[in-house]
């Protein structure tokens, strides 16, 4: 167990293409964080930088207040779990748990009580004569997380390892990486590009793009206050409506309404507002705020239902309950606290 | 596997479609199998003015005589020591190659370069460097002090018809090597590098296990290869002597048939030959079969 510690980490390939452009950030002992970005952000070569797998460019990786930049992946004391699992396909499950423990020369008798432990507590206990190929996803899936918490490391790398897992089995073993991980309290850095996964396991998360660090916070953090337009777009399912709005005094305005703006945060006329479909409500008489919104279609998703529409010439989506009656328009009402303001220059927070 | 059955309308269209590829098989090799088997039943003067059948007289013959019991030992260690040696090699070059990040193309296309060379020309090149009056290579082994003569000493022959026909071979060995590394998944490596183990230990763990199925079916085919093909390199090279000791098999079928015009005995030879390599063959059917899915 460990905390993990980048400052101004920097990533340059041969060729001058900058993958990852000066992060720092510091992790703490037992803590779960997520690296979020879309493909290309510098997540996974961030994650293969801490393993030792990718050269660092310049900066400093510390794992237990240890300069690791020079170390080889064996020394850094980490493990980890990929995205095809790289079980290695010759040996059975048992040899796939035992192989880093005998590389580090435990003795036999150890070696099969802590295999055991593992296969126990991942429920592998049934195929650890088997060999990788026949086992289902699933089950390698556990294989991998078992040839990671066998070794004890001091901290738990995951390269996106449910990317490969069918929708429902991606959903079940969230929650068992999730139980793991507070049961035994390691240290866990975990790369993904599916937002709803970074949400429900991080402590911590990370978002990342083009090689920097956009935002960082608990996950609550982050969706109630992104602090770009990047953020507000890449967090949240269906994505937060983000609209172009001019400037009057106390205001923004956009189509017929009025969103109330206190004046002393933006220096331009043009803002982009931003709310999300779920902050849209169905408007009631009392409501001041309200938007009239044009229906192009809607999509049920059984329990809640999206409607798509426009708003003077811009794209806008409301997720209504579904017993609400629909025709060509619908008046739809916002908070003024559920508003989000962005700059449209730099795409930062305004409020 | 799985395979798509597809369904003729006519019966017989199916046989007509693969009746070249039989015709094919039958003129040219079953044809004149079946000729060498019935030949290696005759006995039949050099001008084929007489013939007598004689049953199995000359495969008697063949394996009470100590020349031939000789040519079976000395071939036997000729394919072993070319499936060895330019399997090692290969294995060798292809770990170079797929650890190269540039100029790996051309390392691969030159490496490549032996394979398009004739064998009766790579025999006489090596017989070149190897001459003993005016070779480059029998000079330094000189400074050596060896004193190399192939044409004198059997060992230095067979050393020179082995070193000759690994090398053509080495080119063919190292594509498949090289296709094989670069099926293992660069994961794999990673994974074991985090797992403790240093470049030579993922090396003879992961790598080498994954590797054979490659280095089985490799191993088969340069046998094959030995026995067979090697003809041209050896008749370049030695022309199977000092006294026999480089005459393998199938130089000793041309020397007894061609040259010393014993027709039946060669036959019954080239019979012996095709057992041989039909073994081989079913082994290395049989053992892919079973062992290719790790």
């Amino acid at each position: 167990m460990a905390a993990i510690e980048l400052s101004d980490v920097r990533k340059t390939y041969p060729g001058g293409f900058e993958a990852v452009k000066g992060i720092s950030l510091p992790i703490r002992d037992g803590e779960f964080v997520v690296l979020v970005g879309p493909s290309g952000c510098g997540k996974s070569t961030l994650l293969r930088m801490i393993a030792g797998l990718e050269r660092i460019t310049s900066g400093t990786v510390k794992i237990a207040n240890r300069v690791v930049n020079n170390l080889e992946p064996m020394q850094r004391d980490i493990a980890m779990v990929f995205q095809n699992y790289a079980l290695y396909p010759h040996m059975t499950v048992f040899q796939n748990l035992a192989y880093g423990l005998k590389n580090r020369g435990m003795a036999k008798s150890e070696i099969d009580i802590r295999v055991d432990e593992v296969a126990r507590i991942l429920e592998i206990e049934p195929y650890l004569a088997r060999k990788p190929r026949a086992l289902s996803g699933g089950q390698r899936q556990r294989v991998a997380m078992g040839r990671a918490i066998v070794r004890e490391p001091a901290a738990f790398l995951f390269d996106e390892p449910l990317s490969n897992l069918d929708a429902k089995l991606r959903i079940q073993m969230r929650g068992e990486i999730k139980q793991l991980q507070k049961r035994l309290g390691t240290t866990s850095v975990y790369v993904t590009h599916d937002q709803l996964e970074a949400m429900t396991l991080a402590d911590r998360l990370v978002v990342l793009n083009t090689g920097e660090i956009e935002q960082i916070g608990t996950p609550l953090d982050i969706y109630r206050r992104p602090a770009t337009t990047f953020v507000a777009a890449f967090i949240g399912s269906p994505a937060m409506n983000l609209v172009k709005a001019h400037r009057r005094s106390g205001a923004a305005v956009f189509g017929d309404a009025s969103l109330p703006m206190a004046d002393d945060i933006a220096s331009g006329m043009e803002v982009t507002v931003g709310v999300r479909p779920e902050d849209l409500t169905v408007a009631g008489t009392k409501d001041a705020l309200r938007l009239t919104l044009k229906i192009a279609y809607v999509e049920e998703l059984g329990a809640t239902r999206l409607v798509h529409g426009t708003v003077d010439g811009q794209n806008l989506v409301a997720s209504v309950p579904v017993d609400c009656p629909l025709g060509e328009t619908l008046e739809v009402h916002a908070e003024p606290s559920a508003l989000h303001f962005f700059d449209p220059q730099t795409g930062r927070r305004l409020n | 596997m799985q395979t798509k059955r597809t369904v003729f309308g006519s019966p017989v269209l199916p046989y007509l479609l693969v009746l070249p590829q039989l015709a094919i098989t039958f003129v040219f090799f079953l044809w004149p199998a079946g000729q060498a088997v019935w030949q290696s039943f005759l006995r039949e003067d050099p001008f084929g003015l007489k013939t007598s059948f004689v049953w199995f007289a000359n495969y008697q013959k063949l394996f009470v005589d100590p020349q031939y019991l000789y040519s079976l030992q000395i071939t036997a260690v000729f394919a072993l020591s070319v499936a060895v040696l330019s399997i090692g090699s290969a294995l060798v070059l292809a770990v170079a190659a797929d650890r190269m990040i540039r100029l790996s193309q051309t390392y691969t296309t030159l490496l490549v370069w032996p394979y398009a060379v004739a064998p009766a020309v790579a025999g006489v090149m090596w017989w070149f460097m190897f001459n003993p009056t005016i070779g480059i290579m029998s000079y330094m082994l000189e400074m050596l002090g060896y004193d190399w003569n192939h044409s004198l000493n059997p060992t230095d022959a067979m050393i020179l018809v082995v070193i000759a026909a690994s090398w053509k071979q080495i080119s063919y060995n190292f594509l498949f090597f090289l296709a094989g590394l670069q099926a293992i998944p660069a994961s794999l490596n990673e994974a074991a590098a985090i797992d403790g183990a240093g470049p030579v230990k993922r090396f003879f763990t992961i790598v080498l296990p994954l590797l054979s199925p490659t280095t089985f079916f490799l191993a088969v085919v340069n046998m094959v290869y030995a026995m067979f093909d090697t003809f041209a390199v050896i008749h370049a090279t030695t022309q199977g002597g000092p006294s026999g000791s480089t005459a393998i098999l199938v130089y000793k079928v041309f020397q007894d048939g061609f040259i010393g015009l014993k027709l039946g005995s060669s036959a019954a030879q080239s019979v012996v030959l095709m057992v041989i390599v039909i073994t081989l063959t079913v082994i290395q059917f049989r053992w892919v079969e079973r062992h290719v899915e790790y």
